[in-house]
């Protein structure tokens, strides 16, 4: 439930305990943990939680791109300097707009954004990375045991930069910093090995995943796959269990919804039928006198022996085999009785079985 | 007429109301099926949106007598939009880093610098109409010898100018040349980073006269615009492109 995530978030970490840790991951047949990022930063951003602080480490948008997002839902900004920071990986990753500043071809451009930004330039270093997160973290909240949180904008950005072992170390020691309350990150799963993505998952507290409503196995995109879908999520609990949830979301031009998967949207036996101008269905008179039918090979239990022809009246005399039931149940009348059980008493009408198929002729 | 044939491709990419500056475009195609048309279509359109717009145009697989040609057989000079420095070629037919002795990350950096002077040097109001084009992003990675991070940090960085000058920034790349890397392919990458993703495909029936291959068209979520996705189909002819919606060919 993504409200349960954010209370785990917002509640934080407990002294001594490693950092609640949430990865969302998507693909490209469903791609909205951008969608839920945001959700749960606005969230964490209006709502009082452990930490007093959010440092934002943006990859893949750029600041002023956040500034906009919280001031479009409301947020107050002006002060907002006190409690959240950008650390801006986006605008020069490399250096390499920094090299053309120093070898004097190209003039700077200020940009005027109303959040605090500082910029980072060497997103292949992980450890350096690791000290300018804690280093802003500490400047938003003091030096006390007052905690922040940390947000990354996209994990798979990161691991596009560095190792696998170097970005799961960052995430291990932001989580075990004293001073983070709690950490979440997004991840697309199909830019990575399935190593890389389970490494990540087993480091994560709480794992939620953004997945299509129905899987299609052709490469095919309907508007409804880019509107809503399935938001599940696997979380692990302080006593070692494991809980796993799931629920509908709905993305629109306000923001990503979250509902309940309700009993009507389950797929029912009504809504397989494909939608035609004559009527696959049978109404309750209809059923009853199918029930009514004599079935062949099936004894009415009236006492009497049944004749079947079977087309086979020549041979009836001569040989024995191949003998329908009926004509066994002439000569046993007298010392017991055949009970025919049927198997398809337990079935539906118009199940895939073949009737025929309990037949032994 | 040629307007009424281009009518379906013109309102999907959304030239009405200038929907591409500050978005990227990624164009896919396929060897059954080119969509370089696309790309000609809206380098035309760009120089018709806005008086003082430009194109920084990345060469990679064709010379510019060859888009010269094409575009004058649908209307547009670029010649003289050259001329007039609303239309900056980049030739990069011979490009390639590890030759020179310097690593890869460096020659792409003096790629984006160029890339970047071009638009500093522009007057200050006319940045905001710049449309980038790379044709295609496969020759990219030919030049760096295969190591896609280097590419994608090459278009990461040209992604940055979209946001930073609203540029539009338009790439061109094949689907099928990454079909059979069982890593995961710069491709994947770019469609995540795309905000309006045009794809071209052969129809699903096979090859056929009349109708050459099927395109779509995605818009995702840009603020308050809602998700739109186009489907129609083609017809590549002499002198132009015919779009029409399924099963609606004469």
């Amino acid at each position: 439930m993504a409200e349960s995530i954010c209370r785990s978030l917002r509640d934080g970490a407990l002294e001594g305990e490693l950092a609640p840790t949430l990865t969302i991951k998507d693909s490209l047949a469903s791609p909205f943990s951008f969608n839920v990022f945001s959700h749960i930063l606005l969230q964490l951003s209006s709502q009082k939680s452990q930490s007093h602080g959010i440092v934002i480490v943006a990859l893949s948008r750029s600041p002023s791109f956040y500034a906009d997002f919280l001031k479009n839902k409301g947020v107050e900004l002006s002060s907002s300097n006190k409690w959240i920071h950008i650390l801006d990986c986006y605008t020069d990753p490399l250096g390499w707009k920094d090299k053309a500043r120093k070898s004097g071809n190209v003039n700077v451009v200020s940009d005027q954004i109303s959040l605090a930004t500082s910029s980072y330039k060497s997103v292949k270093d992980m450890d350096k990375l690791f000290l300018a997160i804690t280093d802003l973290g500490r400047g938003l909240v003091g030096e006390n045991k007052v905690r922040f949180c940390v947000a990354i904008d996209s994990l798979s950005k990161l691991l596009r930069h560095a190792s696998l072992q170097s970005v799961a170390g960052l995430l291990s020691n932001l989580r075990s910093h004293d001073q983070i309350s709690s950490i979440f990150g997004l991840l697309h799963s199909d830019l990575h090995e399935e190593r890389a993505t389970a490494a990540l998952e087993y480091m994560s507290s709480m794992v939620a995943s953004v997945e299509p409503d129905h899987h299609s196995s052709e490469n095919c995109l309907s508007e409804k796959n880019f509107t809503q879908g399935k938001f599940s999520v696997r979380s692990k609990r302080r006593n070692g269990r494991v809980r796993e949830t799931s629920e509908k979301f709905k993305v629109e031009a306000e923001g990503i919804s979250f509902a309940s998967i309700s009993a009507e949207d389950g797929t029912t036996v009504a809504g397989l039928l494909p939608k035609v101008q004559f009527n696959l269905q049978l109404s309750e008179k209809e059923q009853i006198d199918r029930a009514k039918v004599v079935l062949p090979f099936e004894h009415q239990g009236n006492g009497k022996p049944i004749q079947i022809y079977d087309g086979r009246r020549s041979l009836e005399e001569s040989s024995g085999e191949g003998a329908p039931i009926s004509r066994c149940k002439n000569e046993d009348s007298a010392l017991g009785e055949i009970i025919y059980f049927r198997d398809s008493d337990d079935e539906m009408p118009d199940s895939d079985e073949d009737p025929d198929d309990d037949l032994d002729i | 007429m040629e307007h009424k044939e281009l009518n379906l491709l013109n309102e999907a990419l959304g030239f009405h109301n200038n929907n591409l500056y500050g978005r990227f475009v990624l164009v896919e195609d396929t060897v059954d099926t080119t969509a370089a048309f696309v790309l000609h279509q809206i380098l035309k359109h760009s120089f018709s949106s806005h008086p003082s717009s430009s194109v920084i145009f990345l060469a990679l697989s064709h010379p510019f007598s060859h888009y010269d040609r094409i575009l004058r057989k649908i209307g547009c000079n670029l010649a003289a939009q050259r001329d007039n420095k609303r239309f900056f070629f980049i030739d990069m037919l011979m490009l390639q880093f590890p030759d020179e002795g310097k690593p890869n990350d460096v020659g792409f950096a003096a790629v984006f610098e160029k890339i970047e002077s071009v638009i500093k040097a522009l007057p200050q109001d006319n940045t905001k109409f710049v449309t980038i084009m790379i044709d295609d992003i496969s020759f990219l990675q030919v030049a760096a010898n295969g190591s896609s991070n280097d590419v994608l940090d090459f278009l990461h960085y040209c992604y940055t100018l979209t946001s930073e000058y609203g540029c539009a920034f338009i790439a061109l790349d094949h689907k099928d040349i990454y079909l059979n890397e069982e890593k995961p392919a710069i491709i994947s990458e770019m469609e995540y980073l795309a905000d309006i993703l045009v794809k071209a495909e052969p129809l699903a029936t096979g090859l056929a006269k009349d109708v050459h291959g099927q395109l779509m068209v995605l818009h995702k979520q840009h603020g308050i615009s809602p998700v739109k996705i186009h489907n129609f189909h083609f017809k590549i002819k002499e002198n132009s492109i015919e779009c029409f919606y399924p099963g609606t060919k004469i």
